[in-house]
């Protein structure tokens, strides 16, 4: 018997039992669905996450400092100099000097910190302003009260970002703003626009520890990460003598990591969701095993007619594949609507990928012919008198 | 009612039908046991019975006197208990599910006293199953469904569902399906069984019909009057055959047998 034809008799018979079909392919839709919207959603996230850092610089290595005491540590002229002697693999470095507190104009107060940098550290992170300038070589030379902010601080402390050469205090001490970052995550708290930069000489002694810990430094290409990486690492060895004293690490690192972890996550949530698809299948089996007792006498003719076991066979198989397919098929329109919605609210690309959409319908479609399997089995072993006599 | 009669063509050329030479149907000591617990029925007991190509047997006994079980072995749906069962000279007593469902498919047409017909599928649907089952082309299958059709008269319902056809109008159809494969032998259990008693004359007159056309056909029945319409008769009581023999003969038996009952 043609598969064709098998296959449109599963659909009229779909269509004969509509509710209990819907109610079959239920688990079906929903475990579809789930796996769709998880691996869409997972998949966006990573792509967002992955293409903010990237933006920042791949190129980008972090040095932290751990060593305690004032006889262990690089200085940022060390550093420099370390920049300036490896000119084919390192571009720039700037110290990274946190400094919390409260930010005030006048009555209007935030509490955010303030990071101590030099002038190469708007190069090496990618920043774009939208007004003013960064800071400057001179700023730090000279140790200059000026500052660069994102716009959150700039339009809570003062309403816009026109506020060049407004006046404002960190922690009591009185900087002039001299430039305004591009705003790039909708201006909220805690975001990438709530930051505020200082010359780092001014950190320092607002930090009163007079000691650097953090550097961030730019490789010259990707492709040289690694020997910039070698040639730092072997820079920290000889300064701070132990290697529990630093710490190196580079932004394609911290991506590849969070990728990874990411990836983990979503292979845990997939599997739940397609725990659903195992439930799912097991009642198309349950409504299998119904239809193949509702249809003995069918089965029984058919037989006396000169059915194989195959040719059975084929029929109960094909009907549980199809209702999984078609159950299938519903699941990959909800997961995508739901995966598509919730791209829409968090403002991420998170369609359904081709590999996610073909990856649910295989395994629907085999879910249907693996558990259609056992009471197709069934019906074609029925004896062929037994069945004919069946009421 | 009119039937319409066109040739049968036999043009098929399947190795399993050739005509062999031997009796088309033979049993040697056929029984067939049921064990109920403690007691053993015996539905058949011991029969042994030859029919050959082109008879008109009818099978006759009251109810429970084993006709059905003799008639579901003979068209391979059950197997008997002991004894041999030669069909077309082959012992099919070895053979497999798959290969007594070819043999079905090839030599065997059953007409069932409820039609069993498929009710989801149309008149032509059902008539050409067996055909789908005998691997033959869409095509093919909707010509030799119609020609079948025809020969009962019910091409115009070709596209009804049976549960749109009368009692007889369903009957003429499940004979129509067991035209369709172009048996060496019909088999019809109680044919006559559902219908009224016009009805029921009209699909004797077919079927003898189709044995003056060459068919051979094995009728089962517990009527007398129905069964007087066959060249030859068997008839069963507890599992054994009492008679066998030309139809004026069995009159006989029977009487005494009811004057004794
Ligand atoms: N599956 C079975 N299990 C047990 N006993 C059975 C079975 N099938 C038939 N029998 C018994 O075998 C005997 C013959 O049954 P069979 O169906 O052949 O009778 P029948 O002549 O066709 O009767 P009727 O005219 O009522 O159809 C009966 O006594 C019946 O009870
Ligand atoms: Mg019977």
């Amino acid at each position: 018997m043609g598969i064709g034809k098998c296959i449109t008799m599963a659909f009229s018979s779909i269509m004969n039992n509509k509710g209990r079909s819907f109610l079959t392919m239920l688990g079906i839709i929903i475990g579809v669905a789930a796996v769709i919207a998880l691996m869409s959603m997972m998949n966006g996230l990573t792509n967002m996450i992955t293409s903010t850092f990237e933006d920042m610089g791949t190129e980008m290595i972090s040095v932290s400092i751990t060593a305690r005491g004032q006889t262990r540590q690089i200085t940022p002229e060390e550093m420099e100099d370390l920049v300036d002697d490896n000119p084919t693999v390192l571009r720039a470095v700037t110290p990274r000097i946190t400094v919390g507190g409260t930010v005030k104009n006048g009555s209007e107060s935030v509490t955010s910190s303030a990071t101590g940098v030099s002038s190469e550290y708007s190069d090496i992170i990618n920043l774009d302003l939208a007004v003013g300038r960064f800071i400057s070589y001179m700023d730090v030379e000279q140790n200059n009260n000026v500052c660069v902010i994102g716009s959150y601080i700039a339009r809570e402390l003062f309403g816009t970002i026109e506020c060049l050469d407004s006046d404002l205090k960190i922690n009591g001490t009185k900087f002039r703003v001299v430039g305004v970052i591009e705003e790039s995550a909708d201006s909220e708290a805690g975001s990438d626009d709530d930051c505020i930069y200082i010359p780092y000489t001014i950190a320092i002694t607002m930090s009163r520890s007079n000691i650097v810990n953090n550097y961030t430094i730019s490789a010259v290409s990707e492709e040289t990460l690694d020997q910039a990486m070698a040639v730092i690492k072997r820079f920290c060895y000889e300064n701070l003598g132990n290697e529990d004293y630093y710490n190196v690490i580079s932004m394609r690192e911290l991506i590849d990591m969070m990728q990874d972890m990411l990836g983990t996550m979503e292979v845990a949530l997939v599997v739940i969701a397609g725990i659903s698809l195992l439930v799912a299948g097991i009642g198309i089996m349950n409504i299998m095993l119904v239809t193949v007792t509702e249809r003995t006498r069918e089965i029984g003719i058919r037989k006396s007619l000169g059915a194989k076991k195959r040719h059975i066979m084929q029929q109960f198989v094909i009907e549980a594949g199809t209702i999984s397919s078609v159950g299938g098929i519903f699941g990959i329109i909800l997961g995508g609507a739901m995966s598509t919605l919730f791209g829409k609210l968090v403002e991420i690309d998170s369609a359904p990928s081709p590999g996610a959409i073909a990856l649910a319908f295989g395994v629907s479609l085999s879910i249907g012919l693996l558990f259609g399997f056992l009471p197709a089995n069934k019906a074609a072993k029925l004896n062929p008198i037994d069945a004919l006599r069946y009421e | 009612m009119r039937f319409d009669f066109l040739n049968n063509k036999n043009n098929d050329k399947d190795e399993i039908k050739e005509e062999s030479g031997a009796p088309l149907v033979k049993f040697e000591d056929i029984y067939k046991i049921y064990q109920m617990g403690d007691t053993a029925v015996h539905a058949l007991d011991g029969i042994s019975l030859e029919i050959n190509r082109g008879e008109f047997v009818a099978i006759v006994g009251q109810s429970g006197s084993g006709k059905s079980t003799c008639m579901n072995i003979m068209g391979c749906l059950d197997t008997p208990t002991s004894g041999t069962y030669l069909l077309n000279g082959r012992d099919i007593s070895a053979y497999k599910d798959d290969e007594l469902a070819e043999v079905r498919n090839k030599m065997l047409g059953f007409i069932f006293q409820q039609y069993n017909l498929i009710p989801k599928l149309t008149v032509e649907e059902n008539v050409a199953l067996p055909l789908l089952y005998a691997g033959l082309g869409d095509r093919e299958r909707r010509e030799r469904a119609m020609e079948s059709l025809r020969r009962v008269g019910l091409e115009d319902k070709a596209k009804n569902k049976p549960a749109q056809l009368s009692g007889g109008q369903q009957q003429r159809a499940s004979i129509a399906r067991a035209l369709a494969g172009n048996p060496s032998v019909i088999l019809a259990d109680e044919p006559t069984g559902a219908l009224d008693s016009r009805t029921g004359r009209e699909v004797m007159e077919f079927l003898q019909k189709l044995n003056e056309e060459g068919n051979t056909i094995v009728l089962i029945t517990h009527d007398n009057s129905i069964a007087a319409r066959a060249k030859r008769i068997v008839r069963i009581t507890d599992g054994k055959i009492v008679y066998d023999g030309p139809v004026e003969g069995d009159k006989i038996v029977a009487s005494r047998m009811s004057a004794g009952g």
